[in-house]
């Protein structure tokens, strides 16, 4: 998405409170000027800072993104504290409600939050700083320009005389705010590139950190929903007669979604929702199950399709080759299943309502629980808890409208929360695809053209079918497609959009995990048909992509690629780019004749620019290569008769500790601006499996996930 | 319904619940005790896990009556200021990242510790190969469970 170039228009702005002393936020301008003066749609802004400076010489460093593992309330308190010069001791963190246009876009998704985010939080620290020199030099009656700022002091030169922030923040409070304060050079930087400690690590380990499901409020009710199995069914009628007999349960209705059972603990509406006898309208969709999906889309995928990137003529470059490569990959739905299921405290009261929920969308929580309500946004008012896993699942407010109506109904504050069977029936699952890729080649071993046809739901338009309804093309589905990065004449790459009732959302990388099997899975096959040891065939063809070339080189070196393995074992390689950043992994398998295999080491290479959290990266790409990992070996979603079949972690397996790879992670080096680092581990980690055990077995594997009996010899 | 006394971190609690509510509903809604987190309810995800009576315990699947008069260990009774030598391993090595089941895999790692104080590679994988986490933390929970043992 483009947004207005409006840095000349970013001002900072200052307030001062009684007692609070220097409060600094890097705003852009209001909104609704901005849309009056037809710079922007009224779209979500990028996102900015709020920093407070206490007289008891705390920083406080309000967070606006959500904190779900990647440790964004520690690297943007990083950010700030690092151009303020404050010590890292002075730290607080506050997490920010929701707020429309106060912090800019609240949403946490596409590895977006430290990229879009970095210069103007350094801005919001750099001004306060300069304010604070300001004030000291004021108090001297000295030069500012002979003063410095360290460790949380201002300090006078030639005096050494010093004065705490503290100290300085109600005068600096008074200060006219610089408009383009002096960032720092990096190589001054004190915080940033450093693995600071994780700010709320200690309250991981002792049970203190608060997620959605563990906020308590006085006369609190608890209560689940039940929604039909089916998707696109409701409810006939049901009989609450037996729920309400069992104690503790005070009440079942029916909602919009589906059945809430009330009560006063979590026990007696789990056991509510088990015995609650409802009589289903399961809809048309009853009728399909995977195969009838995977049919429709084969069907529709001989069909009319839209281009999303035409170079050169694919169809000549067929015609004159020697020999065409084709191949046909796929994948399944796959569900988030964060550990933390799907909850929210809501309570209605008085024409208000306040919630308190895991969301990596505040502020879309706080429109649709007005819409629901019929009350206006400012009456809602949502906190933002600690998010037990979100990976695209969170960025969702449909469980928000359950916990809502129940608030509003009961008229008590409410606990709802999903059971796990709920939550693997009723996610936005990862888009189901097939890819039907092809390639000219030369006697020469030169790939003279690429083709590659998605066919897949789309997210976009089941969100606002009004925007896809003359078959427009979903420029995401085809993210990691459409880019294709290797330098081959006569490209071609389109899309065919096979929508079903199957809710399908943002999961981790998004459509870069599919297209990324597709696209490096077919490289490989491109590479041994030519010949050509496939690093070597990739670097040729990307001999003008500097930063593909970093990674690839970093990863295969580091893995030692090349080294012969004994019989059995087989290594693959594959790289992406996604989210501003460029990652490359070589797989280790090891393969018996039976099938089974062990993944024994992961080596994985980032450019994500600037590091500004090394070990949060790290952590990123380690945390990544586990989900790849699991959505390649397991983790497969299936439908029967309009529902999913999976209804727990015994049927949706994860990867467990005794299956985890050795991961090693290494960042290239670089002062570029930094790149995400949440997502671009997931996409390299399946196709680099995949080119292993090709390179162990001479087995290709083209649809996911892998299963030993595809590998048996 | 009946009344049962528990023990739990040291403190006596006497709760008036159904005799079938598993000991996690117990410790999260009757006795404020948010610590040990609900997974998936059928003693599948490890994230519930508790210690009764010094073993560790899927409190999901275990209902209050089987507890009745026993000592219960939770994640805030491990130790009373992050202390305990899997808190502090786990904090060196940065193990969590969203947390939420990391109660459940540091209470089943001090139980594997009691049990066996410097365990192998393999030791760690029998006894935490049933506690699932989605951000993928194993690795470095491998590695703190070896550094708290060289602690203990």
């Amino acid at each position: 998405m483009a947004h207005p170039t409006v840095s000349r228009r970013d001002f900072l702005k200052v307030s001062s409170t009684a007692g609070a002393g220097l409060m600094i936020g890097v705003f852009l301008p209001a909104k609704k000027r901005l849309v009056e003066a037809g710079l922007v749609s009224g779209q979500p802004f990028e996102p900015n800072a709020f920093l407070a400076i206490n007289p008891d010489n705390t920083v406080t460093v309000t967070v606006m993104k959500s904190e779900m593992g990647q440790q964004v309330r520690t690297s943007l308190p990083m950010i700030i504290a690092d151009e303020l010069d404050a010590d890292w001791s002075q730290v607080k963190i506050a997490q920010a409600d929701a707020h429309p246009d106060k912090y800019g876009s609240q949403g946490t998704g596409g590895s977006g939050s430290i990229r879009r985010s970095f210069q103007k939080l350094r801005k919001a620290g750099a001004a306060a700083r300069e304010m604070l020199i300001e004030a000291g030099a004021n108090e001297w009656n000295v030069d500012k320009s002979d003063c410095t700022v360290s460790n949380g002091k201002v300090v006078h030169s030639s005096t050494g005389r010093q004065f705490t922030f503290g100290e300085l923040t109600k005068k600096a409070a008074n200060l006219p705010v610089p408009e383009d304060p002096p960032l720092k050079n990096p190589k001054d930087f004190k915080f940033i590139g450093k693995s600071m400690p994780g700010l709320d690590t200690p309250s991981r380990v002792d049970g203190s950190a608060q997620f959605g499901m563990d906020v308590q409020l006085p006369d609190m009710l608890y209560a689940t929903v039940i929604r039909c199995p089916t998707f696109g069914g409701r409810v006939k009628s049901f009989d609450a007669h037996e729920a309400k007999k069992i104690n503790d349960v005070t009440d079942i209705f029916a909602i919009e979604g589906g059945i809430a059972v009330v009560g006063t603990n979590t026990w007696a509406v789990v056991k509510g929702q088990r015995t609650a006898d409802i009589k289903w309208d399961h809809g048309k969709f009853a009728k399909w199950d995977s195969s009838r999906i995977r049919n429709m889309m084969q069907k529709k995928g001989l069909g009319n399709a839209v281009v999303a990137r035409e170079e050169g003529n694919v169809a000549k470059a067929q015609k004159d080759a020697d020999n065409v490569l084709e191949a046909v990959y796929e994948v399944p739905f796959t569900s988030h299943a964060t550990m933390e299921p799907m909850n929210c405290v809501a309570h209605v009261n008085n024409g208000k309502c306040e919630i308190w929920v895991p969301t990596q969308a505040p502020q879309r929580v706080q429109t649709t629980a007005a819409e629901a309500l019929g009350i206006p946004e400012e009456k809602v008012t949502v906190h933002v808890t600690m998010l037990g896993g979100g990976f695209g699942r969170r960025l969702f407010a449909d469980y928000v409208i359950d916990a809502v109506e129940i608030s509003k109904k009961t008229g008590k504050p409410v606990l709802m929360l999903w059971t796990r069977e709920e939550d693997m029936a009723h996610d936005f699952y990862r888009p189901t695809s097939i890819h039907k890729l092809s390639s000219a080649m030369t006697k020469k071993n030169r790939a003279t053209s690429w083709s590659h046809r998605i066919i897949a739901p789309s997210i976009s338009a089941q969100r606002s079918p009004e925007t896809f309804s003359k078959g427009e093309l979903d420029r995401s589905a085809v993210n990691g497609a459409s880019n294709v990065p290797y330098e081959i004449p006569n490209i071609h790459v389109d899309y065919v959009m096979t929508n079903t009732q199957v809710p399908v959302g943002w999961w981790r990388s998004v459509y870069n995990s599919q297209n990324a099997f597709a696209n490096e899975g077919f490289i490989d096959e491109m590479a041994h048909a030519a010949g050509t040891d496939p690093y070597k065939f990739r670097l040729k063809l990307l001999k003008n992509s500097p930063r593909y070339l970093g990674v690839l080189k970093l990863a295969a070196e580091k893995a030692g690629w090349g080294k012969k393995l004994e019989k059995g074992r087989g290594r693959g390689i594959a790289v992406h780019k996604a989210f501003g950043s460029w990652a490359a992994q070589v797989a280790e398998v090891t393969v018996n004749r039976d099938g089974n295999f062990s993944v024994d080491r992961i080596v994985s290479a980032i450019d994500c620019g600037l590091a500004v959290h090394p070990d949060g990266v790290r952590m990123q790409m380690e945390s990544a290569i586990v989900f790849g990992l699991t959505s390649t070996l397991k983790g497969e979603i299936t439908i029967k008769d309009g529902a999913v079949v999976q209804s727990n972690f015994h049927e949706f397996e994860l990867l467990r500790i005794d299956e985890m790879p050795k991961v090693e992670t290494y960042i290239v080096e670089s002062n570029e601006a930094p790149g995400g680092a949440g997502e671009p581990g997931v996409p390299p980690v399946a196709p680099a499996m995949t080119n292993a055990i090709f390179d162990a077995t001479g087995i290709r594997i083209r649809k996911l996930p892998i299963r030993p009996e595809d590998l048996r010899v | 319904m009946a009344t049962y006394t528990l023990t739990v971190n040291g403190n006596k609690h006497r709760v008036n619940v159904e005799d079938d509510m598993p000991l996690l509903w117990v410790l999260r809604d009757e006795i404020g005790l948010t610590g040990t987190k609900f997974g998936c309810g059928r003693g599948l995800c490890g994230t519930c896990t508790i210690h009764l009576d010094g073993e560790p315990t899927r409190s999901c699947m275990t209902p209050v009556e089987y507890a009745d008069g026993s000592e219960i260990t939770t994640i805030e009774g491990l130790s009373n200021d992050v202390s305990h030598p899997l808190q502090q391993a786990w904090i060196d090595e940065e193990v969590p990242q969203c947390g939420y089941c990391q109660s459940g895999q540091i209470m089943t790692a001090a139980a594997l510790l009691k049990r066996i104080p410097d365990p192998s590679d393999d030791d760690i994988d029998v006894a935490m190969k049933m506690n699932l986490c989605r951000c993928g933390t194993y690795q470095r929970i491998r590695k703190a469970i070896h550094k708290a043992a060289k602690g203990i």
